[in-house]
């Protein structure tokens, strides 16, 4: 009985995954096979377009977990290791709080909030460290760039991977806390050598996780960019790369003929990248699976 | 380098439950002392304070004295850090970190203090502290192995090694043989023999036969009831508490009519 229900949904699972997947290609190639000219006015075709989508994806997605995972590795320590009982049960309540906003109110507090309150700074960084070309010049106006959407992105991930590292931290066994204790670690050099590595694999799940959301985030990357199409490394400037589902959002309303074939073909590749991401994580947990301490 | 233990009226507290009280004892430079006595008497409880284990527990605390060599453990401005690498633990189940290879294992410790250790010194210490821990001949071939591939009593073994490998003044176990078979248990046992030539050696164990065989010293442990605290019965030679203890409470734990 149990057997045979598990079966069902497996075999559910496998067919919607491959239903979904003929979809995407099926739709997506009349976008691969068009004439160039018909994609774009200026002949540069499908993937004149889909390349700076597919860079701006994983740029932005990148920069959100570079912000986000430091502070997420940091906080779920603090509250997993450092803090006293009732803090770390507070704070742990504030970071699922944060898991729970919806994105439409993290994009609006990126408009409405953190663009103009990190331009100035933005100002700053370009006139004083303007000759790092990630911070080269001229600066946005609005503070709406991709730093800006890159740090609302790191918010947005910071929950989802703070509390699965506190989880997994929490689960480091006692007895090798206590070896190394035991040998004379202090607190730091405990957590660098059971906690940490004892929780690599989880730790690296959760990043995939949140590297999945930024990923795919829609809403608020759509609220804060004026998207351009540019393949361009700079964080600070009016012209931004913008996200393959951002730029789904934004045309897709409007889109028709070949356009729909286009925009679909996108979110195929987002599937795609989504997939590798996912396999790297794979490879990358099951290469020192005998080191994980998991037998 | 080995070293004198001198405890001085200890009560040991888990926040207001008193869970040893009392204690004063003596242990020499250079031999082995076991720790016997029923469940719950506090020998664990002791053992810990006396490398500062027992502070990793939120409320647990001592009055009184542990010395070593004449510096007391809690006095104003020791660091337990700093006692835990002159006072080496190896505990009931073995616990090899499972992320490290078995080299990586043996110099967990030694690393804290010194990090840029070159490749021939770590490979010497490595060397000479499993041949310590009568591992080397075992593991000498798979060095880069997890250490969790070995078996429970190699496992231990390497916890030893990794203990000694900071030359400590002072080894306290924890029934370092409670989860071992008998013919692991006989490994540590003889390699305790060994160790004795170099360290002052604390082991709890609940294994009479196992007190009387690697024992120089003895100290039996006893409650009067659950809730209340343990106390030092008698505290002697190992021949004496087996053969002729002066009090009817260690006679009767020994000869198993309790406990
Ligand atoms: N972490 C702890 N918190 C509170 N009480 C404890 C803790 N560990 C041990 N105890 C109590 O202290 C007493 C002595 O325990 P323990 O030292 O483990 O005894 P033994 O090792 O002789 O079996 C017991 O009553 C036990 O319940
Ligand atoms: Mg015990």
């Amino acid at each position: 009985m149990f057997s045979t229900s598990a079966l069902v949904a497996g075999v559910a699972i496998l067919v919607v995954l491959a239903a979904v997947a003929i979809f995407l290609v099926a739709e997506s190639l009349p976008a691969f096979l068009a004439n160039p000219a018909d994609i774009s006015s200026d002949g540069s075709g499908f993937w004149g377009l889909v390349g700076p989508l597919v860079f701006g994806t994983i740029w932005a997605a990148a920069l959100a977990l570079l912000i986000s995972l430091p502070l997420s590795i940091g906080i779920a320590l603090f509250i997993s290791h450092i803090a006293p009982r009732k803090l770390a049960q507070g704070l742990g309540y504030i970071i699922d709080l944060l898991a729970a906003v919806p994105s439409v109110v993290f994009g609006l507090w990126g408009i409405t909030v953190l663009a103009p309150a990190v331009q100035p700074f933005f100002v700053w960084l370009v006139d004083n460290l303007g000759w790092i070309p990630f911070f080269a010049g001229p600066v946005s106006g609005t503070g709406r760039t991709v730093l800006t959407v890159a740090i609302v992105l790191a918010v947005m991930i910071l929950p989802i991977i703070t509390a699965i590292a506190r989880e997994v931290f929490l689960q480091t066994p006692r007895l090798h806390e206590e070896a190394a204790l035991a040998l004379g670690a202090t607190r730091w050099e405990m957590i660098q050598m059971a906690v940490l590595p004892f929780g690599r694999p989880g730790l690296i799940s959760a990043t995939m996780l949140g590297l999945g959301r930024a990923l795919g985030e829609t809403m608020a990357v759509a609220m804060v960019l004026s998207p351009s199409v540019i393949i361009s490394f700079a964080l600070l400037q009016s012209q931004n790369p913008t996200t393959i589902a951002a730029n789904i959002a934004l045309n897709f309303p409007e889109a028709s003929g070949i356009g729909v074939n286009v925009l679909i073909g996108t979110g195929l590749l987002l599937f795609i990248i989504t997939l590798i991401v996912n396999s790297i994580a794979r490879v990358a947990i099951n290469r020192r699976k005998a080191f994980s301490g998991a037998n | 380098m080995s070293k004198r233990i001198e405890i001085n009226d200890l009560n040991v507290y888990y926040s207001n439950f008193l869970a040893v009280e009392g204690v004063s004892l003596t242990i020499e430079p250079r031999t082995v002392t076991a720790f016997i006595g029923p469940s719950g008497c506090g020998k664990s409880t002791l053992l810990r304070t006396i490398n500062r284990m027992h502070e990793v527990i939120p409320g647990a605390r001592v009055e009184g004295e542990v010395l070593i060599d004449g510096q007391d453990l809690y006095g104003p401005g020791i660091d337990p850090v700093v006692v835990r690498r002159q006072v080496g633990m190896v505990f009931q189940r073995p616990n090899p970190f499972p992320t490290m290879s078995i080299r990586d294992n043996v110099i967990a410790g030694v690393k804290l203090n010194n990090r840029k250790m070159s490749k021939s010194d770590a490979d010497n210490l490595v060397e000479q502290s499993l041949q310590g821990a009568n591992l080397w001949n075992e593991v000498k071939d798979r060095l880069d192995k997890p250490g969790s591939g070995l078996s429970g009593g190699q496992q231990q073994r390497l916890c030893i090694a990794r203990a000694i490998a900071v030359s400590p003044d002072v080894l306290l176990m924890d029934e370092p043989c409670s989860a071992l078979d008998p013919i692991s248990t006989l490994a540590i046992e003889d390699l305790i023999g060994e160790l004795k030539n170099e360290f002052t050696i604390v082991i709890v164990t609940h294994n009479m036969q196992q007190a009387s065989r690697v024992s120089d010293r003895t100290a039996f442990f006893n409650i009067s009831g659950t809730g209340e605290p343990g106390k030092l019965i008698e505290f002697d030679d190992t021949t004496t508490i087996f053969e002729n203890p002066h009090v009817q409470s260690t006679e009767d734990y020994i000869s198993g009519r309790f406990g």
